[in-house]
């Protein structure tokens, strides 16, 4: 007898993505897929798609979904969780969407403790706008927009959402996982299982970031851009969970 | 009959309960089933500054809120009978507070009723209820609404909450109504 | 005849939402308007509703979105400043053909400008305010009872046509106490809302977006939202002719500044000159044709507004060279009084006569 022990998730569209080779989008993609699959909740799923490479993540979820402006979509998340509390809703937002131009959306979103999930794509470059410095661009690193390498005295420090969202009393489960080699992708899909499971048991915010390659605005081939993420991102951000409900504490806890 | 027509601008410092007795006075007029508009200054100045608020009363819907010539003027300080007295209407109404207004009207074309509000205030009990004086004592001379339904007004506003100032207020607005009828 | 109350335009506003059936308000705190986000925080949760008061207008603005999206009834308010911050999100409301309602508690800009009532955001509620080529319906409230009955309609009009409804009123109207009634009239027959996100549960999945990468369709997608914007022009123009009959002159002015002018006019014919007032209710649609009929019948226009002239230029269009168009404006807070706009007709009919 036959097995199959490999397939296409049944939330995802049968199509080909219009990701670059070696992009992390179609990896993280299929774990959201997984998830929603195994959790048996694509029927009540809600999704809100981000401007950036991966506003087109409608396309192959096949769940309800909005597609946001450039950064608002925890606020577009807020409105409907709070019209349909039983709604699974999540958002997907890249690092120019989320840590930039809706610094203020996450933050609050999270601050208010909003029953949503984010997933966090971290690539360390605007890669749909052609590969601009982002605003978690690692520090030496070359952009179109930081020719001469990411320098602190002229372009700043890079933002570590993860640890600085973990500070929120609102946010329930934040972790940051990386999707370059299978090891770290088993480990990622179970922490975005996690992430899903808190919103589900009504606990809170959660995130979880993805560190994710991006071989063609980095200027490199898909191995080295996973070498990359090990060498260079990962020292900078470093993985782990930042916050789980059982560590979370309320200031009346505390 | 020409239909029936009433503005007042009331006026004072902030806290002395301006805005109140000019809703007060709005809601009254309600009861009786005419039109009123009720409309206050507002923003910062209203904050330890001047307070005053416009209210307008007709039979006929109601044009213009506010109002360049009023009819008539309840003044509860200094800086308001300035900035008021030169444009009340010939033949109009001042009532003005005598306790804490110490400049002399100058306008001789109109009717000036004289009220020591803060001192009877005190008398009656509280120094906080001299506008309740003042409203008493423009209802008296206007007999725009009935006493009864500003009583009604002031048990609405003041809620469960404040009821034990009922009374009070309601002792303070009478005193009004007497000297205004003197 | 339902109990009247006595209520301020705010606070007035927000229960008629609430009354319309409007379950969720995302606000954020501005002078004048605050007396409404305060009221919904209190009152919805009454009535099993949700109130939050978002980080920025923006954010606010992307709470109406998901909440619209996912089929409520839901409505923000700002003021001036705060209504510019929208923009961007109206644009995408619009766009995704999403239906809410937007209150703006007009004053006085540029920029921080002030405090006090004013008009001067017309141009940015009729013409567009955000990017792309977009309309909203517009409504111009001139008292507190036509507020209440406009917020009511405005839900309705929203749900009728997919579209943002903005309900255009000044400091004035938002401060002002007026005795009103809350009348219920039954519910149109309205559109169901099977495009909402509730969840891909038996139907295919439901997508809210604004994206058309292939021209071809985004000019479909222009070409459909027009087609809209000419049917509200076709069914929802709404106007007061007031005292327009045997008028000599016309004064043209909304909200607040009409009511101011209606006492202008009683003051005019006191003085013999026959006066009228033409009050466009919907800014947009607006009222052309009213203008373009009663141009042939009067020969001086004035528009008075609480601004340097932006519903001008829709009289303009209405009337088209068929009589003299003249204006006065108020701007920064200031408001014009009757007495103003008074000698100012009074002047235009007295030259005429010269």
């Amino acid at each position: 007898m036959l097995v199959k022990v490999f397939e296409r998730p049944k939330s995802m569209f049968p199509v080909t993505t219009h990701y670059c080779p070696g992009c992390g989008h179609g990896i993280i993609h299929r774990l959201l897929a997984e998830v929603i699959d195994e959790l048996g909740i694509i029927e009540r799923v809600a999704g809100i798609a981000p401007v950036g490479c991966s506003v087109l993540i409608y396309n192959y979820i096949n769940c309800d979904m909005y597609e946001a402006a450039h950064g608002r979509a925890p606020a577009i998340a807020t409105g409907c969780k709070r019209v349909h509390p039983d709604l699974i809703v999540f958002t997907y937002q890249g690092d120019g969407d989320l840590a930039s131009i809706g610094t203020a959306e996450i933050i609050h979103a999270a601050a208010r403790g909003e029953n949503i999930t984010v997933l966090f794509v971290n690539n360390a470059i605007y890669g749909m706008t052609g590969g601009q410095m982002a605003p978690t661009t690692i520090i030496g690193q070359k952009t179109t927009t930081s020719p001469n390498g990411r320098a602190p005295g002229r372009e700043g420090y890079p933002v570590r959402v993860a640890e600085m969202l973990a500070t929120l009393e609102g946010a329930a489960y934040i972790a940051r996982v990386a999707v370059h080699k299978p090891k770290y992708i088993i480990a990622a899909k179970k922490a975005l299982r996690k992430a899903f499971e808190t919103q589900i048991n009504g606990l809170g915010f959660s995130l979880v970031e993805f560190l994710s390659q991006c071989p063609t605005n980095w200027g490199m081939s898909p191995q080295k851009a996973v070498d990359w993420v090990e060498e260079k991102m990962i020292p900078c951000y470093p993985l782990g969970e930042f916050k789980t409900p059982e560590t979370k504490k309320t200031v009346e806890e505390a | 009959m020409s239909p029936f027509y009433e503005d007042v601008i009331i006026a004072g410092f902030g806290g002395q309960g301006i805005l109140f007795i000019g809703k007060l006075l709005a809601y009254a007029v309600m009861k009786e089933g005419r039109n009123v508009t009720w409309i206050p200054s507002y923003g910062p100045e209203m904050r330890g500054g001047t307070a005053n608020c416009t209210v307008v009363v007709s039979d006929e819907e109601i044009g213009s809120p506010v109002i360049t010539n009023p009819r008539s003027l309840i003044i509860m300080n200094n800086p308001s009978l300035e900035a008021f007295e030169p444009r009340l209407k010939t033949g109009g109404l001042l009532v003005v507070n005598t306790s804490l207004v110490t400049l002399q009207p100058k306008r001789t074309d109109v009717n000036i009723v004289k009220v020591p509000a803060n001192e009877i205030a005190i008398e009656v009990g509280n120094d906080k209820v001299a506008n309740m004086v003042m409203l008493g004592a423009y209802i008296a001379k206007t007999k725009i609404v009935v006493k009864e339904n500003i009583l009604e007004a002031l048990k609405k506003v003041l809620g469960k909450e404040k009821e034990e100032l009922f009374e009070l207020n309601k002792i303070a607005f009478e005193k009004g109504i007497e000297i205004g009828n003197m | 005849m339902g109990e009247k109350v006595l209520i301020s335009g705010n606070e007035a506003i927000a229960e008629a939402a609430v009354q319309a059936g409007c379950r969720f308000f995302f606000g954020y705190p501005i002078t004048p308007q605050n007396k409404i986000p305060e009221y919904m925080s209190k009152r919805l949760p009454q009535v099993g509703g949700c109130f939050v008061q978002a980080e920025s207008e923006i954010a606010a603005i992307y709470m109406v979105f998901g909440a619209a999206g996912a089929g409520a009834r839901v409505m923000t308010s700002s003021s001036s400043p705060g209504i510019s911050l929208k923009m961007e999100g109206i644009s995408y409301i619009a766009g995704a053909e999403l239906p809410c309602v937007i209150v703006n508690v007009m004053r006085g800009g540029p920029g921080l400008g002030g405090i006090l009532p004013s008009q001067s955001d017309y141009f940015q509620a009729t013409k567009g305010g955000g990017h792309g080529d977009y309309r909203l319906l517009v409504l111009a409230p001139s008292t507190v009872q036509e507020a209440v009955d406009l917020i009511m309609d405005a839900f309705d009009l929203a749900d009728k046509y997919r579209n943002p409804v903005m309900v255009l009123a000044d400091g004035y109207i938002g401060q002002m106490m007026e005795p009103v009634e809350f009348k219920k009239s039954p519910p149109p027959e309205l559109p169901p809302k099977n495009w909402a996100i509730t969840g891909a549960k038996g139907r295919p999945r439901n997508l809210i977006k604004t994206l058309y990468l292939n021209p071809v369709e985004l000019e479909k997608h222009n070409l459909k939202l027009q087609q809209k914007y000419l049917e509200m022009a076709k069914n929802e123009v709404r106007v007061e002719n007031y005292m327009t009959e045997d008028a000599e002159i016309i004064i043209a002015a909304y909200g607040t500044t009409a009511r101011i002018t209606k006492t202008a006019i009683k003051i005019l014919r006191e003085k013999g000159i026959n006066a009228g007032l033409v009050r466009p209710i919907t800014l947009f649609p607006f009222p052309y044709s009213t203008f373009k009929e009663i141009a042939e019948k009067v020969d001086n226009i004035l528009v008075v507004e609480m601004n340097m002239g932006q519903m001008l230029e829709d009289v303009k269009i209405g009337v088209c060279g068929r009589a003299e168009i003249h204006f006065y404006g108020r701007t920064g807070g200031m408001v014009p009084s009757y007495d103003e706009i008074a000698v100012q007709a009074e002047k235009i009919v007295k030259e005429e006569a010269i």
